[in-house]
């Protein structure tokens, strides 16, 4: 590990092992703050809002780097992995498109350089673009911390508005996405003032399975339109079972207007959130099905 | 206060400097190394003024610290040309006029250089989505987008 002290408290470490950043960041005592592609970490420490007094650097660690496809079809995702590396990964834009969409419409081609998951999730920003795909995709969450490991759903990570369920001195390690069956196929989008480079006002992840037509597995996640990303399950309720008739879709999209709790903002008022957030969970549902249709 | 020391290689050169951990590589090839080429719009990675390449890979130099660029490869603007002889992109946003006041095209050049080193064949389409994270305030972008596609057209029929 290269450890280098400064006068001033503020120092940077960039160590090789887990077990090193774990032990460092504990030792720090909250004065350290984790640094993965620092696309919001750096424009804090700009601002003001972060003072980290130790900063750890953990894309020296391969684990946390690395993608990998187990024999199973999972995959299992390093948090600081950038949206580039795995935009060039031969196979994770195959299985999981919606996933990919998600991550690579955060920021501009620099910042996709450099922008991890793992940083979307634990900014915690209500808006950020990978979580709610994540969520659809049924995504879990590895973190490792000084009393050891465990595991959590992604939605059940974020507390708040900028706020997360991680416990002192944790770190996010990995995400694991299950293996796909036949028949499945996912989708992001998100509803922006813009076409490219803003936040989103409403964003929308659905992952469904099919076999012979039939829904047998759907799952909705809802993001910027309440404190947390949600998983809407009686959104995927309502599609399990049907044919994606119109009647299964109306009820799925109500469960997103139901489930939103949104802010009034200049990006948009509570009133169009709620509109959007229902046409977006129809237009996702329908690429979704198109792609599970060709797998 | 005691500093770190790096060693990276920018533009091929063997550079070493001293920083402080929080210091940005933007500030660092500004203030400390004089390449003033690289140009700060915002410092927060909405301009892309400030864009460099790190291994290869177009990313803002004002949201990467100083000691992280240790034992990497930094390419900036002063790179591009080969001595005298300026990049074709170069080349072309001067006989297109597709700057005016200047001071996002280091960081323009940079990242259209990238884009075709990627794709030596983009649409406008995918020229125009791949500089979102450039601004500019005075051309309206058009002629940057001409220029970029008019020079991968003569990149192309050159090899
Ligand atoms: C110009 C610009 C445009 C942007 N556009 C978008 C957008 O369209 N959509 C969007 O969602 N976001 C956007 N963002 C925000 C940002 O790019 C994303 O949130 C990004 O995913 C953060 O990842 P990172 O690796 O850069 O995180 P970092 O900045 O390195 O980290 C973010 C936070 O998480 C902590 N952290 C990081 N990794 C870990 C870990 N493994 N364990 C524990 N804590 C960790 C850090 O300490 C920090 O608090 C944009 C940012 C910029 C500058
Ligand atoms: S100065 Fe880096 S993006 Fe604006
Ligand atoms: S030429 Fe002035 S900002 Fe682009």
């Amino acid at each position: 590990m290269t450890a280098e002290m400064t006068m001033t408290d503020i120092r940077f470490l960039a160590p090789e092992t887990l077990d090193d950043a774990i032990s460092a960041y504990a030792a720090a005592q909250g004065a350290a703050r984790i640094l993965a592609g620092g696309t919001d970490l750096l424009v804090q420490m700009r601002n003001g809002v972060a003072r980290p007094g130790v900063i750890i650097d953990i894309k020296g660690i391969g684990e946390l780097t690395d993608i990998a496809e187990g024999a199973d079809g999972s995959f299992t995702l390093g948090a600081a992995v950038s949206g580039a590396v795995l935009g060039e990964h031969p196979r994770f834009g195959t299985v999981w498109p919606g996933v990919l969409e998600a991550i690579n419409l955060i920021g501009s081609t620099q910042v996709q350089g450099r922008a991890s998951a793992g940083g979307n999730l634990c900014n915690a920003s209500p808006a950020g673009d990978s979580v709610p795909a994540m969520v659809a995709a049924g995504a879990v969450v590895t973190v490792q911390g000084p009393k050891g490991r465990r595991q959590l759903a992604v939605e059940a990570f974020p507390a708040g508005p900028g706020r997360t369920n991680l416990a002192p001195g944790e770190i996010v390690v990995s995400f694991t996405l299950p293996p796909r069956p036949p028949g499945s196929g996912d989708a992001y989008l998100r509803m922006i003032p813009r076409t490219e480079m803003d936040i989103a006002v409403v964003g929308v992840g659905v992952n469904l399975t099919l076999a012979d037509g039939v829904v047998t597995a759907a799952r909705v996640g809802l993001g910027a339109v309440a404190p947390t990303v949600l998983l809407v399950a009686d959104a995927g309720r309502a599609l399990v079972g049907s044919r994606l008739e119109d009647a299964a879709v109306d009820a799925a999209a109500a469960a997103c207007r139901a489930a939103c709790n949104p802010i009034d903002d200049k990006r948009g008022t509570i009133a169009y959130r709620v509109r959007a957030a229902g046409v977006l969970l129809r237009r996702s549902v329908a690429i979704a099905a198109e792609r599970a249709g060709r797998n | 206060m005691s500093k770190l020391h790096v060693t990276t290689t920018i533009n091929g050169e063997e550079v070493e400097f001293l920083c402080t951990p929080a210091q940005t590589v933007l500030d660092v090839l500004r203030n400390t190394l004089g390449l003033t080429g690289s140009k700060e719009g915002c410092g927060t990675g909405d301009c892309g003024a400030c864009s460099i390449t790190l291994d290869g890979r177009l990313v803002c130099s004002c949201l990467v610290l100083a000691p992280e660029i240790r034992g990497r490869k930094v390419g900036t603007i002063e790179g591009m040309a080969q001595g005298d002889r300026l990049h074709p992109l170069q080349q072309k946003f001067l006989e297109m006029a597709a700057l005016q006041c200047g001071i996002c095209t280091p960081g323009f050049l940079i990242a259209a250089r990238s884009l075709l080193e990627q794709n030596p064949d983009p649409s406008e389409t995918e020229v125009r989505y791949w500089l979102a994270g450039n601004l500019c305030r005075c051309t309206g972008y058009d002629k940057i987008v001409r220029a970029v596609l008019e020079t991968a057209a003569d990149m192309r029929g050159a090899a």
